[in-house]
Protein backbone atom coordinates (compact mmCIF):
# COMPACT_ATOMS: atom_id res chain seq x y z
CA UNK A 1 0.00 0.00 0.00
CA UNK A 2 1.44 3.84 -1.22
CA UNK A 3 1.09 6.05 1.85
CA UNK A 4 2.41 9.91 1.98
CA UNK A 5 5.71 10.01 3.60
CA UNK A 6 5.53 11.51 6.98
CA UNK A 7 1.96 13.07 6.32
CA UNK A 8 0.00 12.81 9.41
CA UNK A 9 -3.69 14.08 9.33
CA UNK A 10 -6.31 13.97 11.84
CA UNK A 11 -9.04 12.02 10.62
CA UNK A 12 -12.40 11.62 12.37
CA UNK A 13 -14.85 9.07 11.65
CA UNK A 14 -17.88 10.37 12.01
CA UNK A 15 -20.98 8.07 13.16
CA UNK A 16 -24.47 9.05 12.67
CA UNK A 17 -26.40 6.21 12.26
CA UNK A 18 -28.27 3.25 14.28
CA UNK A 19 -25.62 -0.05 14.16
CA UNK A 20 -27.97 -2.78 12.27
CA UNK A 21 -30.74 -1.09 10.78
CA UNK A 22 -27.99 -0.47 7.35
CA UNK A 23 -24.65 -1.15 6.94
CA UNK A 24 -23.02 1.98 7.58
CA UNK A 25 -21.85 1.61 11.18
CA UNK A 26 -20.12 -2.30 10.31
CA UNK A 27 -18.56 -0.74 6.92
CA UNK A 28 -17.27 2.88 8.85
CA UNK A 29 -15.71 0.14 11.63
CA UNK A 30 -14.25 -1.33 9.38
CA UNK A 31 -12.56 1.78 7.18
CA UNK A 32 -11.22 2.67 10.84
CA UNK A 33 -9.84 -0.60 11.18
CA UNK A 34 -7.47 -0.94 8.17
CA UNK A 35 -7.14 3.61 8.56
CA UNK A 36 -5.20 2.21 11.96
CA UNK A 37 -2.62 1.07 9.85
CA UNK A 38 -1.37 4.31 8.10
CA UNK A 39 -0.51 5.95 11.33
CA UNK A 40 -2.86 8.74 10.98
CA UNK A 41 -4.17 10.44 14.13
CA UNK A 42 -7.74 9.17 14.40
CA UNK A 43 -10.33 9.88 16.33
CA UNK A 44 -14.46 8.90 16.21
CA UNK A 45 -17.43 10.48 16.75
CA UNK A 46 -21.32 9.44 17.38
CA UNK A 47 -23.87 11.87 17.02
CA UNK A 48 -27.48 11.61 16.39
CA UNK A 49 -28.73 7.73 16.53
CA UNK A 50 -25.30 6.90 16.03
CA UNK A 51 -24.52 6.88 20.14
CA UNK A 52 -26.73 3.86 19.65
CA UNK A 53 -23.73 1.81 18.05
CA UNK A 54 -22.12 2.05 21.31
CA UNK A 55 -25.16 0.91 23.66
CA UNK A 56 -24.19 -1.66 26.16
CA UNK A 57 -26.28 -5.21 26.22
CA UNK A 58 -26.49 -5.50 22.22
CA UNK A 59 -28.11 -8.78 21.49
CA UNK A 60 -28.45 -9.63 17.50
CA UNK A 61 -29.21 -13.11 17.64
CA UNK A 62 -32.31 -12.96 16.64
CA UNK A 63 -31.29 -10.59 13.04
CA UNK A 64 -28.41 -12.76 11.67
CA UNK A 65 -26.40 -10.27 11.95
CA UNK A 66 -22.71 -10.21 14.06
CA UNK A 67 -23.01 -8.17 17.19
CA UNK A 68 -19.85 -5.71 16.29
CA UNK A 69 -20.32 -3.29 19.54
CA UNK A 70 -17.22 -5.48 21.17
CA UNK A 71 -15.00 -4.33 18.59
CA UNK A 72 -15.15 -1.00 20.12
CA UNK A 73 -13.73 -2.52 22.79
CA UNK A 74 -10.59 -3.62 20.90
CA UNK A 75 -9.97 -0.08 19.24
CA UNK A 76 -7.36 0.50 22.03
CA UNK A 77 -5.23 -1.85 20.86
CA UNK A 78 -4.92 0.05 17.40
CA UNK A 79 -4.09 2.93 19.30
CA UNK A 80 -7.76 4.64 18.72
CA UNK A 81 -8.68 5.98 22.01
CA UNK A 82 -10.51 9.21 21.24
CA UNK A 83 -14.23 8.63 20.92
CA UNK A 84 -16.23 11.50 21.01
CA UNK A 85 -20.12 11.20 22.31
CA UNK A 86 -22.85 13.99 21.74
CA UNK A 87 -24.37 14.81 24.93
CA UNK A 88 -27.74 16.04 23.69
CA UNK A 89 -28.29 12.87 21.40
CA UNK A 90 -27.42 10.56 24.54
CA UNK A 91 -29.79 12.53 26.86
CA UNK A 92 -32.12 12.14 24.43
CA UNK A 93 -32.50 8.66 23.71
CA UNK A 94 -32.15 8.00 27.32
CA UNK A 95 -28.73 7.01 27.87
CA UNK A 96 -25.41 8.09 29.96
CA UNK A 97 -22.29 7.37 29.47
CA UNK A 98 -22.60 4.26 31.60
CA UNK A 99 -24.27 2.70 29.04
CA UNK A 100 -21.99 2.77 26.84
CA UNK A 101 -19.14 0.00 25.96
CA UNK A 102 -16.42 1.94 26.26
CA UNK A 103 -15.25 4.92 28.16
CA UNK A 104 -16.24 8.29 26.02
CA UNK A 105 -15.77 11.60 25.95
CA UNK A 106 -18.97 13.93 26.37
CA UNK A 107 -19.36 16.55 24.34
CA UNK A 108 -22.19 19.24 23.89
CA UNK A 109 -23.39 19.71 20.02
CA UNK A 110 -21.31 23.16 19.51
CA UNK A 111 -18.44 21.21 21.09
CA UNK A 112 -18.63 18.69 18.55
CA UNK A 113 -18.65 21.65 15.82
CA UNK A 114 -15.60 22.73 16.97
CA UNK A 115 -13.49 19.63 17.02
CA UNK A 116 -15.37 18.38 13.61
CA UNK A 117 -13.74 21.84 12.81
CA UNK A 118 -9.83 21.03 14.37
CA UNK A 119 -9.77 17.57 11.87
CA UNK A 120 -8.13 17.47 8.50
CA UNK A 121 -10.36 14.37 7.08
CA UNK A 122 -13.97 13.80 7.99
CA UNK A 123 -15.37 10.51 7.10
CA UNK A 124 -19.38 10.90 7.90
CA UNK A 125 -21.20 7.36 7.78
CA UNK B 1 -6.83 22.11 -5.25
CA UNK B 2 -6.09 17.95 -5.18
CA UNK B 3 -9.60 16.36 -4.06
CA UNK B 4 -10.44 13.72 -3.14
CA UNK B 5 -14.16 11.74 -3.58
CA UNK B 6 -16.48 9.21 -2.21
CA UNK B 7 -19.32 8.47 -3.04
CA UNK B 8 -21.32 6.08 -0.52
CA UNK B 9 -24.50 5.30 -2.98
CA UNK B 10 -25.51 3.15 -5.44
CA UNK B 11 -26.99 5.16 -8.72
CA UNK B 12 -30.50 6.09 -9.16
CA UNK B 13 -32.04 5.49 -5.75
CA UNK B 14 -29.96 8.20 -4.46
CA UNK B 15 -28.76 11.75 -5.51
CA UNK B 16 -24.99 10.81 -4.31
CA UNK B 17 -23.28 9.42 -7.28
CA UNK B 18 -24.91 12.25 -9.70
CA UNK B 19 -24.09 15.00 -7.61
CA UNK B 20 -20.77 13.68 -7.07
CA UNK B 21 -20.21 13.43 -10.71
CA UNK B 22 -21.47 16.86 -11.44
CA UNK B 23 -18.94 17.91 -9.02
CA UNK B 24 -15.87 16.24 -10.15
CA UNK B 25 -16.88 16.97 -13.39
CA UNK B 26 -16.76 20.62 -12.36
CA UNK B 27 -13.69 20.41 -10.32
CA UNK B 28 -12.01 19.25 -13.15
CA UNK B 29 -13.52 22.01 -15.63
CA UNK B 30 -12.10 24.73 -13.08
CA UNK B 31 -8.40 23.38 -13.32
CA UNK B 32 -8.20 21.26 -10.22
CA UNK B 33 -6.77 17.95 -9.61
CA UNK B 34 -9.01 14.98 -8.42
CA UNK B 35 -6.73 12.28 -6.95
CA UNK B 36 -9.23 9.85 -6.81
CA UNK B 37 -12.75 8.80 -6.68
CA UNK B 38 -13.76 5.75 -3.98
CA UNK B 39 -17.15 4.17 -4.20
CA UNK B 40 -17.65 2.45 -0.70
CA UNK B 41 -21.17 1.05 0.53
CA UNK B 42 -23.95 0.59 -2.00
CA UNK B 43 -21.65 3.01 -4.29
CA UNK B 44 -20.06 -0.01 -5.23
CA UNK B 45 -23.12 -0.32 -7.50
CA UNK B 46 -22.10 2.53 -9.58
CA UNK B 47 -19.26 0.33 -11.19
CA UNK B 48 -21.41 -2.28 -12.58
CA UNK B 49 -21.77 -2.20 -16.33
CA UNK B 50 -24.23 -4.90 -16.53
CA UNK B 51 -26.76 -1.97 -16.27
CA UNK B 52 -29.38 -1.12 -18.55
CA UNK B 53 -31.24 2.20 -17.99
CA UNK B 54 -34.54 2.88 -20.04
CA UNK B 55 -32.98 5.02 -22.99
CA UNK B 56 -34.17 8.51 -22.25
CA UNK B 57 -32.76 8.02 -19.03
CA UNK B 58 -29.12 8.81 -17.78
CA UNK B 59 -26.75 6.07 -18.00
CA UNK B 60 -24.76 7.00 -14.28
CA UNK B 61 -22.00 3.77 -14.94
CA UNK B 62 -21.50 4.53 -18.69
CA UNK B 63 -21.03 8.54 -17.49
CA UNK B 64 -18.39 7.73 -14.94
CA UNK B 65 -16.76 5.59 -16.93
CA UNK B 66 -16.33 7.98 -20.32
CA UNK B 67 -15.14 10.58 -17.53
CA UNK B 68 -12.36 8.41 -16.42
CA UNK B 69 -11.33 7.73 -19.97
CA UNK B 70 -11.20 11.24 -20.96
CA UNK B 71 -9.41 12.50 -17.65
CA UNK B 72 -7.63 9.62 -16.86
CA UNK B 73 -9.61 9.57 -13.57
CA UNK B 74 -9.01 6.70 -10.83
CA UNK B 75 -12.39 5.21 -10.22
CA UNK B 76 -11.82 2.91 -6.86
CA UNK B 77 -14.09 0.50 -5.65
CA UNK B 78 -13.84 -1.23 -2.35
CA UNK B 79 -13.21 -4.64 -2.40
CA UNK B 80 -14.81 -5.85 0.70
CA UNK B 81 -18.22 -3.44 -0.17
CA UNK B 82 -17.85 -4.80 -3.69
CA UNK B 83 -18.34 -9.03 -2.15
CA UNK B 84 -21.11 -8.06 -0.05
CA UNK B 85 -23.35 -6.67 -3.40
CA UNK B 86 -21.94 -8.79 -6.11
CA UNK B 87 -19.95 -6.44 -8.03
CA UNK B 88 -16.90 -8.43 -9.24
CA UNK B 89 -13.83 -8.12 -12.13
CA UNK B 90 -12.51 -11.27 -13.71
CA UNK B 91 -9.65 -11.87 -11.14
CA UNK B 92 -12.18 -11.87 -8.15
CA UNK B 93 -14.92 -13.96 -10.63
CA UNK B 94 -11.99 -16.38 -10.71
CA UNK B 95 -10.80 -16.22 -7.08
CA UNK B 96 -14.09 -16.52 -5.73
CA UNK B 97 -15.59 -19.16 -8.36
CA UNK B 98 -18.04 -17.26 -10.00
CA UNK B 99 -19.18 -17.55 -13.38
CA UNK B 100 -19.36 -14.20 -14.22
CA UNK B 101 -17.77 -10.34 -13.65
CA UNK B 102 -19.52 -7.20 -14.06
CA UNK B 103 -17.05 -4.36 -13.79
CA UNK B 104 -17.70 -1.23 -15.62
CA UNK B 105 -14.56 -0.02 -17.68
CA UNK B 106 -12.64 2.59 -15.71
CA UNK B 107 -13.15 1.22 -12.49
CA UNK B 108 -10.92 -0.54 -10.57
CA UNK B 109 -11.43 -2.98 -7.04
CA UNK B 110 -8.79 -2.49 -4.26
CA UNK B 111 -9.02 -2.15 -0.31
CA UNK B 112 -10.00 0.59 1.70
CA UNK B 113 -6.38 1.78 2.42
CA UNK B 114 -7.06 3.26 -1.10
CA UNK B 115 -9.69 6.05 0.86
CA UNK B 116 -7.26 6.60 3.95
CA UNK B 117 -4.55 7.32 1.18
CA UNK B 118 -7.18 9.89 -0.54
CA UNK B 119 -7.80 11.11 2.89
CA UNK B 120 -3.81 11.76 3.76
CA UNK B 121 -3.22 12.78 -0.35
CA UNK B 122 -5.83 15.30 -1.17
CA UNK B 123 -6.05 18.18 0.28
CA UNK B 124 -9.81 17.86 1.25
CA UNK B 125 -11.73 14.29 0.54
CA UNK B 126 -15.78 15.23 -0.11
CA UNK B 127 -17.59 12.28 0.65
CA UNK B 128 -21.39 12.01 -1.15
CA UNK B 129 -23.85 9.71 0.51
CA UNK B 130 -27.00 10.16 2.97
Amino acid sequence: MEEAHGVIKKFLYVNRKAPYGSIYALESLEVVLIGAAFEQEVSLAFVGDGVYQLAKGQDTKGLAMKNFSPTFRALEDYDVTRLYVEEEALQARGLTAADLVVPVELVSAPRMAEIMEGHDVILSF
Amino acid sequence: MKLGILVNEGPYTHQASDTAYHFVKAALAKGHEVFRVFFYHDGVNNATRLTVPPQDERNIVKRWSELAAQHKLDLVVCIAAAQRRGIMDAAEAKRHGKDAHNIAPGFRISGLGQLIEAGIQADRLVVFGD
